[in-house]
């Protein structure tokens, strides 16, 4: 039985401008242990998907569809059947570690909080614990910053408070939606490879949410790639780098400029991501794909597998993109 | 340097005056030193690339150039003038010569002023001699220029998506044909996709029309691609400067070295091959920068005399600020 299995997942949202379809039919399987990376522009939503995942959804959102944790359902389900998985069995990293640490409360309070709450351990025992998680992110005088409060660390040492936080209960899951984007290359490196550790050490399955196809690279085994709220490809990380099988995955490689490479010219994919607000029948690419026909307008290709592991959602075939 | 560099830039500082967090209303204000004397030269024709973490006074460092923020030091415009000597009025007539792009492209743009509008204002300003039809077919033709249509010209900024405001910003920056234009991270806010279109169009017009600019950006991918020269900033100091080949292909300070190491390469087999040499420590606060060397506290090839002398580049193309310079030691 898969860790965690995802079917059909939709999440549209209620605005003034009509009904925004953040994510649509999407699908995936998570084995225990497993790195999956998940990449997408801006709009794609892949914040959503796992918002979603975890009941976090805004209030004007609803979610479709199923998510399997562990075999229980747990897309929509009650506090009482979710909130012993959230943070126990399954735990997040954000974005931004300022707006996600609570700014009146001492790291050591609201991390032993987590314990305290999940584990019923005592306060004095669950900040010893908390300590220990720091050390084991690497902040250094672990047991002298504790007592601070998280304006005093820095935007690095932050995100190391979060991911021990997020670390307290041992969970099965970790999803980390984009951890690094608001740090600085050098730290954004540090924070890679001590995640890359723990989840060595801990044996759990990750998800990385991120835009930073470098960032996939050096993480993750399997990869999906989602627009428009759909996933477009899904492959294990080599041949997604090595041969991408879907017009957007080719087309987002070679816009991006690389330092080992000499640069001309970018190929640049033309046009703007899609209106979410509009009613999608066809592929969300399509306006954008230079092989793009009429029938990329009228359907969508269902995400099929063409190679083990593999799968694509195009109407073209491989040659016909070649 | 041959000819008169267009700009001539002579230990630039600027300086801050601010309460520390945690400071006690009371407490009398520090001195914070954003950038601490820079020199450089930038040719006509160039792109200098300005590369740094955040809060290295990159940004700092070229809203000194005009004078948005207070400076001293010397700016030689074309070898004659010095832009930081200035007063308000007199810039004025170098402030056409002198346009910038700024970071975040809806904020940059005033939402209750049309398209049309937005990109004729500095044209306004520095020359109120043209009348209504020439000015809207200058903005026309630039509209054309950047990739908007010029039926677009009575929008709103709210209509557009980031990419085509930054290309309205772009627009703004050249109507008044400027010869110098300071990017200051134009792409970071944007997605990999929409990048890609905006580093091709500022390239494009930085060749036709011989533009001379200064690009800032924390990506070293993308500067490394737009940029003839780079300059390395950490904690306000100029750490490294070469041209864009030889500073990514052979670096000489421990500072580039690790920043280099640390970009991710979209590439698994690279990525997990290459080794990332490590910075320990935090940044050191701007307020209380170390002595001698300011990358000293985390630098491997740190020694004494680090602690005791700045560290001064030798004359030449390749400028490093290290007593021990030298290729990555892995």
């Amino acid at each position: 039985m898969p860790l965690l299995e995802v079917r059909d997942l939709g999440v549209s949202f209620a605005t003034n401008d009509g009904t925004v379809n953040a994510v649509n039919g999407v699908k995936l399987r998570l084995e225990k242990g497993e790195t999956l990376g998940i990449v997408g522009e801006s709009g794609s939503g892949k914040s959503q998907l796992a918002f979603a995942i975890m009941g976090l959804l805004a209030p004007n959102g609803t979610a479709r569809g199923s998510v399997k944790f562990d075999g229980q359902e747990i897309l929509n389900a009650p506090p009482a059947v979710i909130n012993p998985i959230r943070a126990n069995r399954v735990a997040m990293v954000f974005q931004d570690p300022m707006t996600s640490l609570n700014p009146y409360m001492r790291v050591a309070d609201q991390m032993a909080e987590v314990l305290v709450h999940h584990k019923g351990l005592s306060k004095r025992a669950a900040v010893s614990e908390c300590v220990r998680m720091l050390d084991a992110v690497k902040i250094p005088d672990a047991k002298g910053r504790i007592s601070l409060y998280p304006h005093e660390f820095s935007g690095g040492m932050r995100q190391r408070v979060m991911i021990a936080m997020s670390l307290l209960c041992r969970p099965d899951l970790l999803i980390a939606d984009e951890p690094t984007t608001a740090l600085d290359v050098t730290v954004q490196a540090q924070i890679m490879q001590l995640l890359a550790e723990l989840q060595r050490e801990f044996g759990m399955a990750t998800i990385l949410i991120t835009h930073d196809l470098g960032v996939i690279a050096g993480f993750c085994e399997r990869v999906i790639v989602l627009y428009g709220g759909r996933v477009m490809e899904e492959a294990p990380v080599h041949p997604l780098f090595a041969e991408p099988s879907h017009p957007y995955t080719r087309g987002l490689l070679r816009a991006i400029p690389r330092v080992d490479h000499e640069g001309a010219v970018l190929d640049s994919i033309p046009g703007s991501p899609p209106n979410m607000t509009r009613d999608q029948k066809g592929c969300p690419f399509a306006p954008r794909c230079e092989f793009a026909g009429d029938d990329c307008v009228e359907a969508l290709a269902p995400l099929a597998e063409f190679a083990p592991g593999r799968f694509r959602a195009c109407n073209r075939s491989l040659e016909e993109i070649a | 340097m041959t000819a008169t560099p267009l700009l001539r830039v002579e230990d630039l500082h600027v300086s801050f005056s601010l309460r520390r967090e945690g400071d006690w209303p009371w407490t009398p204000l520090r001195r914070l030193h954003a950038v601490n004397g820079v020199t450089f030269d930038l040719a006509e024709g160039e792109v200098l690339g300005i590369v740094g973490e955040s809060g290295c006074g990159k940004s700092t460092l070229a809203r000194a150039l005009i004078q948005m923020v207070p400076a001293t030091g010397r700016a030689i415009w074309e070898g004659k003038t010095d832009l930081l000597s200035l007063n308000r009025h007199a810039m004025l007539k170098y402030r056409a010569d002198i346009q910038m792009v700024f970071q975040d492209p809806l904020a940059s743009l005033n939402p209750r002023m049309t398209v049309g509008e937005i990109i004729a204002e500095p044209l306004r300003t520095h020359h109120p001699e043209l009348d209504t039809s020439e000015v809207k077919l200058r903005v026309k033709e630039l509209m054309d220029r950047v990739g908007l249509l010029p039926n677009q010209i009575n929008r709103y900024p709210h209509e557009f998506s980031g990419g085509q405001c930054q290309r309205i910003g772009i627009a703004r920056a050249l109507v008044v044909g400027p010869k110098l234009v300071i990017c200051d991270e134009p792409v970071s806010a944007l997605d990999v996709s929409i990048q890609a279109q905006v580093i091709n169009l500022l390239m494009e017009l930085q060749r036709d029309l011989k533009l001379t600019l200064i690009f800032i950006a924390h990506d070293l991918s993308v500067v490394k691609h737009i940029s003839n020269r780079v300059m390395v900033l950490y904690l306000g100091q100029m750490m490294e400067m070469a041209a864009g080949r030889e500073l990514y292909g052979n670096s000489q300070h421990p500072y580039t070295q690790a920043l280099l190491s640390a970009v991710p390469i979209p590439d698994p087999v690279r990525e997990r091959e290459k080794v990332v040499i490590p910075l320990t420590g935090d940044l050191p606060s701007p307020f209380s920068p170390p002595s001698g060397c300011v990358f000293r506290t985390r630098c491997a090839r740190a020694q004494g005399i680090c602690a005791e002398k700045v560290p001064v580049p030798l004359p030449g193309d390749h400028l490093v600020a290290c007593h021990f310079p030298g290729p990555a030691v892995v």
